[in-house]
């Protein structure tokens, strides 16, 4: 199993050198100048090209990026053109709030998400069955954005509960770091669940139709053992793969919601960074989320193989 | 169990205004500031932020007039060739270190020297410092500088401490501000706490202030409803009525000295070959199809001004012989017309991708076709636009200036030959002549004259005009007393009180 996950890590190392180049080509490409974007309301030609210059602006975009490449090699990430901070103390100082708000969300959308699939496959056609479709096709529709502003203004503006928006670290106040983050993870964790209640839902009716299904019901087992031990277990691969997935995409950060309730992750860093053509930030924050994404596809498998005694022999 | 339950939820939910740490200002800002390091800070919030961080030699008042505040008094010299500048005494950085006039040259020639600043052209007529004595310092010109005072009002005139130029100064500026540096995450809080010895400590009321920022305009007015923020910058025109009908809220707004305006090609490369671009009066005409005060009403909830010229009625340099241009169709057409070129005419317009911008234009595009100009709008975001306004690959921009307190700061780098924000290639000698004499001179009613011929000049050719003015808006919560919008569009922490 070691050898394997050793293995997979290796195979990864080509992906991220892959990604990396395509990011940056791509961004090459955005028009706009980042000088031009970085001088804002004072630019004279002398400045720009001395900013330029500072920056290796003036350099082929292959040689942008073998030096960008080579101080990655050597742990420099580069620095921000906008902030003039070291890219790594950037993402350091963000890694532990989307961590935290990617851990609630996906907390909110299993309980919500796991429960409602299993109730709707298990009483499929009944009235409760539709009920958690339309909940769930509504959770799907229902942008993000929208639901953020109208949580704001009902809970914060009109009821006075929780704070309207801003973060305070987990370390400095649990309690209040718990209430800043309630109303973000809850609209992207509503999102999630959304689509893993789907998941869990036709997981599920494939495995209830299954022999063993009828098997350990005809031992005479109660339905909630069948259901849970049985057929959940089973269904649960697919719905772990997807997990790993959207934890992925949190990861990636959360751009519009983070943008709303101002919460300080990688989606706001990497908006502005887009937005004033900071290069080294975009490609810092691309390359640790592909790290998280190839991390978290590690997880599911070892989480698959742990689940799936089959998975073991192969 | 269920009790612990109980207690925690009780503790998740407590109100927020409970939480909120007393004397501490907490204000929304509409988007985070670039270095905190003044010679390499370019946005206008990092401003804000350095108002309460940095002193500046000179500072601005409510009306504009240049006031001391590190320097107590400055004179230019008979030939303009010299200023000098008398100096606060016991005056001390956030670092104890005493500021003098050998702190002054040190900050100037930082300035001047360090390679990424941007602050070289507007301190470019600075030869040379020299330090009288430790209160007096003569700053020597290569030519006479009258915009030199605005600068020293500005980034250029804040003031570091000079031991602290080694160390790291965007991650930890040491200024001699009412308040100094606590912490700073990006995207996220910028945290300042009151300099006890501060020289003028006593008109410093609040002992800790937060800048927070929110690009989002509703969800900035959504914390300041909910008491999470006490003061909000840049509130939309839209939410003003919001604020004002809000038990809890107060409304303010200064008159603004920015501008929002249409610069043409004139001279840029292949594209300004077009009607627009080769005949004045075809953009005389556009500008006549314009009903400014309409846009202004609409768009803006009437809380702009509409603009005719290059200042705004704040600035003591108004002209008042160019009032704002009434919307006259039937001359619009009379000026094609007479132009020789046949209707419809066609125009490609660019503006920035943001909501009002397009509201702006889309009204431009149905006033002007009744003139007879068929407008295409193209939406472009800020950065691509900047890149194809100044490689010449537009026709028309929709664009704006935030706006200085100096009438030089609004005008020269726009429409003088070569000047750096001279996109539309725009030349004409004269301009370049009145706008060099205005500049040298320091007498106001002469540069007044000198201006006003500009403004004879420009508006006949119109290389550029103006749509209106915008006003700073503010939302504060009636915790804050003493807050005063300033037509600058700094926040100014004196005097301000937060009650319980």
């Amino acid at each position: 199993m070691l050898s394997y996950l050793a293995r997979r890590l290796l195979i990864s190392i080509p992906t991220l050198i892959l990604i990396s180049v395509f990011v940056f080509t791509l961004q090459k490409m955005l028009p706009g100048d980042p000088v031009l974007a970085l001088a804002g309301e004072d630019r004279d030609p002398e400045t720009l090209d001395r900013l330029r210059e500072l920056y290796n602006l003036n350099k082929p975009v292959w040689m942008q990026y073998l030096l960008w490449a080579k101080g990655v090699v050597q742990g420099d990430l580069g620095v921000s053109i906008r902030t003039g901070l070291p890219v790594s103390d950037m993402i350091l100082s963000k890694l532990p709030v989307t961590i935290q708000l990617a851990v609630m969300s996906m907390i909110f959308a299993i309980v919500i998400g796991i429960p409602a699939g299993i109730l709707s496959a298990v009483r499929k056609g009944t009235a409760t069955d539709y009920a958690a479709n339309v909940v769930a096709l509504s959770g799907l529709s229902i942008p993000n954005f929208w639901l953020g502003i109208m949580l704001i203004l009902l809970v914060s503006v009109k009821w006075q509960l929780l704070p309207a928006s801003g973060y305070v670290p987990l370390t400095e106040d649990p309690v209040q770091s718990l209430r800043t983050m309630l109303m973000p993870a809850f609209v992207l964790g509503t999102g999630l669940a959304a689509s893993l209640m789907r998941h869990t839902r036709s997981a599920m009716l494939g495995v209830m139709r299954q022999d063993y299904v009828r098997t350990a019901r005809a031992k005479g087992l109660a339905e909630r053992r069948v259901i849970l031990r049985h057929a959940f277990r089973n269904a649960l691969t697919p719905v772990v793969t997807l997990i790993a997935l959207l934890f992925g995409e949190l990861i990636a950060g959360a751009v519009l919601t983070e943008q709303i309730f101002t919460i300080p992750g990688f989606g706001k860093m990497v908006v502005d960074a887009v937005f004033s053509r900071d290069y080294a930030v975009v490609q810092a924050v691309v390359l640790v989320t592909a790290i998280g994404f190839i991390l978290m596809n590690l997880v599911a498998d070892a989480a698959n193989v742990l689940l799936n005694p089959r998975l073991r022999l192969s | 169990m269920k009790l612990t339950q109980t207690v925690l939820l009780a503790a998740l939910l407590s109100s927020s205004a409970l939480a909120a740490q007393a004397q501490t200002l907490r204000i929304g800002l509409e988007s985070d500031p670039d270095a905190l390091d003044p010679d390499r800070s370019r946005t206008f919030v990092g401003r804000i932020v350095f108002t309460a961080l940095c002193d500046k030699l000179i500072d601005v008042g409510a009306d504009l007039s240049l006031i001391p505040q590190l320097a107590t008094e400055w004179s230019f010299s008979e030939d303009g060739k010299a200023l000098d500048m008398t100096l606060r005494e016991g005056v001390v950085f956030h670092d104890g270190t005493p500021f003098d006039a050998a702190a002054v040259k040190a900050n100037i020639e930082r300035s001047k020297t360090l390679d990424d600043s941007v602050r070289k052209t507007e301190l470019s007529s600075v030869e040379s410092v020299e330090v009288l004595d430790a209160t007096h310092v003569r700053l020597n010109l290569s030519a006479p500088d009258a915009p030199l005072l605005a600068q020293l009002a500005d980034r250029a005139g804040i003031m570091l401490s000079p031991s602290s130029f080694d160390s790291d100064v965007a991650a930890n500026p040491v200024c001699s501000g009412p308040f100094k540096f606590v912490s700073r995450v990006a995207q996220d809080k910028i945290e300042l706490e009151k300099f006890g010895d501060y020289w003028n400590a006593d008109a410093i009321k609040i002992d800790r202030v937060t800048y927070l920022p929110i690009p989002d305009s509703t969800v900035r007015l959504a914390n300041l409803q909910s008491g999470d923020l006490d003061l909000i910058n840049r509130l939309a025109a839209t939410d003003a009525q919001t604020v004002e009908n809000a038990g809890n809220l107060v409304f303010a707004k200064a008159e603004g000295l920015g501008y929002q305006g249409i610069t043409f090609n004139i001279m840029n490369g292949a594209k300004a070959d077009n009607p627009f671009g080769k005949d004045a009066r075809l953009r005389d005409a556009l500008s006549l199809s314009i009903d400014r005060a309409a846009i202004n009403q609409v768009v803006f909830a009437g809380l702009n001004a509409p603009a005719s010229q290059f200042v705004s009625t704040a600035s003591p340099y108004f002209d008042p012989a160019f009032p704002v241009p009434a919307r006259d169709i039937e001359k619009a057409k009379a000026l094609i017309a007479e132009a020789g070129v046949s209707t419809p005419l066609e125009l490609e317009l660019q503006f920035p991708n943001r909501p009002e911008s397009q509201q702006v234009v889309q009204m431009i595009q149905a006033m002007a076709a009744e003139a007879g100009i068929n407008i295409s709008l193209s939406a472009k975001e800020f950065a691509t636009m900047l890149t194809d306004q100044k490689s010449g690959d537009f026709q028309a921009s929709q664009v704006g200036w935030s706006g200085r307190i100096d009438p030089d700061g609004n005008i020269t780098g726009f429409v003088s030959t070569g000047g750096g924000f001279n996109d539309g290639g725009y030349s004409n000698a004269e301009i370049d002549r009145i706008l060099a004499e205005a500049r040298a001179e320091s007498d106001v009613e002469k540069r007044k004259a000198l201006y006003h011929e500009a403004n004879v000049i420009l508006n006949e050719e119109q290389p550029l005009f103006y749509l209106y003015n915008e006003a700073w808006l503010y939302g504060v919560s009636d915790k804050v007393a003493g807050f005063t919008a300033y037509s600058d569009g700094m926040i100014r922490l004196e005097n301000i009180e937060l009650k319980q």
